[in-house]
């Protein structure tokens, strides 16, 4: 095997299962995720992405399985180990959750609050952050000003504000017109080349598929279906896959 | 013996909400008393909730004080007993009629504003968004909220009665030509700590209830912008329930003390 670089584990998740009543979710889910690489997952409404993200950020407890960020196992640990392994994490959420009754600078400063730093600093972080999303002149508005492709662009500069070794994007480009989702896939782009972090991307959007994963899981009612490169997936034969590529 | 044993759904729902209002209150207080405390937070909580219930609580005070004042002069006059209006007033103000009302109207706005606010950062996933940044959001949102209430709600309550006794204090002078000094007078020589302090006490009851059922309902919030509407109207109603429950167990248990 000589000459074979083993690439870092940043994430790793196995045999996750979580059942609602009698509707079972995910049944035994696993996966991992490689430092600097953008791992896809697809699959359809209902399939179990939202309950997999949310297992793996804590905000939902799962059945059984391991989850691994970092070469921690999450479900072991205290709440405040959590909150300090989450700090390495950036989050974009499906609907941008931008907190309503704050400034743009307020929502960018509020991962930074219990950073022990002086505001000068975090000031730096703050327009670092903008400037990477092209919206610098943004700061002071609210976000009922806002765009909804601003929305997500701003929610993305909160997501990287405390230069996170992995992003986790919550379909990214949902609700997006074409043209505001392209520069949205080229931004995510931009900045894992900047920061050189980790992505796990959760959407049904082929193009973004396209241009962004290095490596796709299908999930299909709550197990990895099927693994592979975008062009190895959308050549498939089968059709439970072809079905997402049409 | 299986029919007597049967609990209709509606009780079974209501004493479920009353278990999980219980845990949530639980929660509050074991997190009230633990670091970090969001300070900051908590002044802004307390300027939202008192400073800007000003114009609305002193508005319902003085309309309170005239109507009250307006209705209750003739049947005084009627029985020769006009001098005592002034201590009659002031004591039903202060004891039971201004916190009541002033907490009802604060459950109106503070309580409802709360599950209503909480309710939308639910749905929309804002609650989510601060727990993945490592900011508790329980303590963030509801310990302040609470508290604030609790601190403000006795505030605006003293203030309410005393804005009460004025509008008394210009229907007296006005249709009875007593001077607004005979009347305060009259209205301080009547009221005895008795009368003020349970009053107080169960000012912060109220105030601790009106925060803890809007965090309570907005907290929990599902279903989207349906749910937020039922957040903040269910927080309205509980809370007003509940104002008068402990009412009822505050005059209850001043009758014991002082009786």
């Amino acid at each position: 095997m000589a000459g074979v670089e083993q690439k870092k584990i940043m994430l790793s998740i196995s045999g996750l299962k979580k059942r609602f009543g009698d509707n079972i979710v995910l049944k035994g889910f696993d996966m991992y995720l490689e430092k600097g690489e953008n791992l896809v997952i697809m699959g359809k409404s209902g399939s179990g992405k939202s309950v997999m993200i949310k297992c793996l950020m804590g905000l939902m407890q799962p059945d059984s399985g391991s989850i691994d960020i970092m070469g921690k196992n999450v479900l072991e640990l205290e709440h405040t180990e959590f909150d300090q392994l989450r700090k390495k994490i950036g989050f974009l959420f499906q609907g941008s959750a931008l907190y309503d009754s704050m400034t743009v600078k307020e929502n960018l400063e509020f991962p930074l609050r219990k950073q022990n730093m002086p505001q000068k600093e975090k000031d730096i972080l703050v327009l670092e952050a903008l400037e990477s999303v092209g919206l610098l002149d943004a700061i002071d508005l609210m976000p009922n000003e806002l765009s909804g492709g601003m929305k997500r662009r701003i929610a993305l500069a909160r997501a990287i504000i405390l230069h996170p070794k992995i992003i986790i994007y919550d379909e990214p480009t949902t609700g997006l017109d074409p043209i505001t989702a392209k520069e949205i896939i080229q931004l995510m782009r931009d900045i894992q080349m900047k920061y050189g972090s980790s992505a796990l991307i959760i959407t049904h959007d082929v193009d973004c598929s396209r241009v962004i994963a290095d490596r796709m899981i299908l999930l299909i009612d709550g197990i990895n279906y099927v693994e592979g490169s975008f062009s190895e997936l959308s050549n498939s034969k089968d059709e439970e896959i072809q079905a997402f590529f049409k | 013996m299986n029919h007597i044993l049967h609990i209709p759904s509606s009780v079974k729902s209501f004493l479920i909400e009353v278990g999980e209002l219980s845990y949530f209150a639980g929660r509050f207080f074991k997190e009230v008393f633990t670091r970090p405390f969001e300070l900051k937070e908590l002044m802004r909580q307390c300027y939202q909730m008192g400073n800007k219930s000003l114009m609305l609580v002193g508005v319902t005070g003085f309309i309170l004080g005239l109507v009250m004042t307006l209705q209750t002069r003739p049947t005084l006059l009627e029985f020769g007993a006009g001098s005592w209006m002034p201590s009659m007033v002031g004591i039903s103000i202060v004891r039971e009629i201004g916190p009541v009302i002033i907490a009802l109207i604060c459950a109106g706005r503070i309580s409802s504003g709360i599950g209503a606010e909480l309710g939308s950062m639910r749905v929309t996933e804002q609650i989510d968004a601060m727990e993945v940044s490592g900011t508790n959001p329980f303590k963030y949102l509801v310990v302040t909220r609470i508290m604030a209430a609790t601190l403000m709600i006795p505030l605006l309550i003293i203030y309410g009665d005393a804005i009460a006794l004025l509008g008394s204090a210009l229907i007296e002078y006005l249709k009875g030509d007593v001077s607004f000094l005979l009347f305060f007078n009259s209205v301080f020589d009547a009221l005895e700590y008795s009368d003020i302090n349970p009053a107080i006490i169960k000012s912060f009851f109220f105030g601790f209830a009106i925060g803890l059922v809007g965090c309570f309902k907005g907290y929990n919030c599902k279903r989207g912008t349906v749910g937020v509407g039922e957040a903040s109207n269910s927080a309205v109603v509980f809370t007003s329930m509940l104002l008068f429950v402990i009412d009822f167990i505050a005059v209850f248990v001043t009758d014991i003390f002082y009786n």
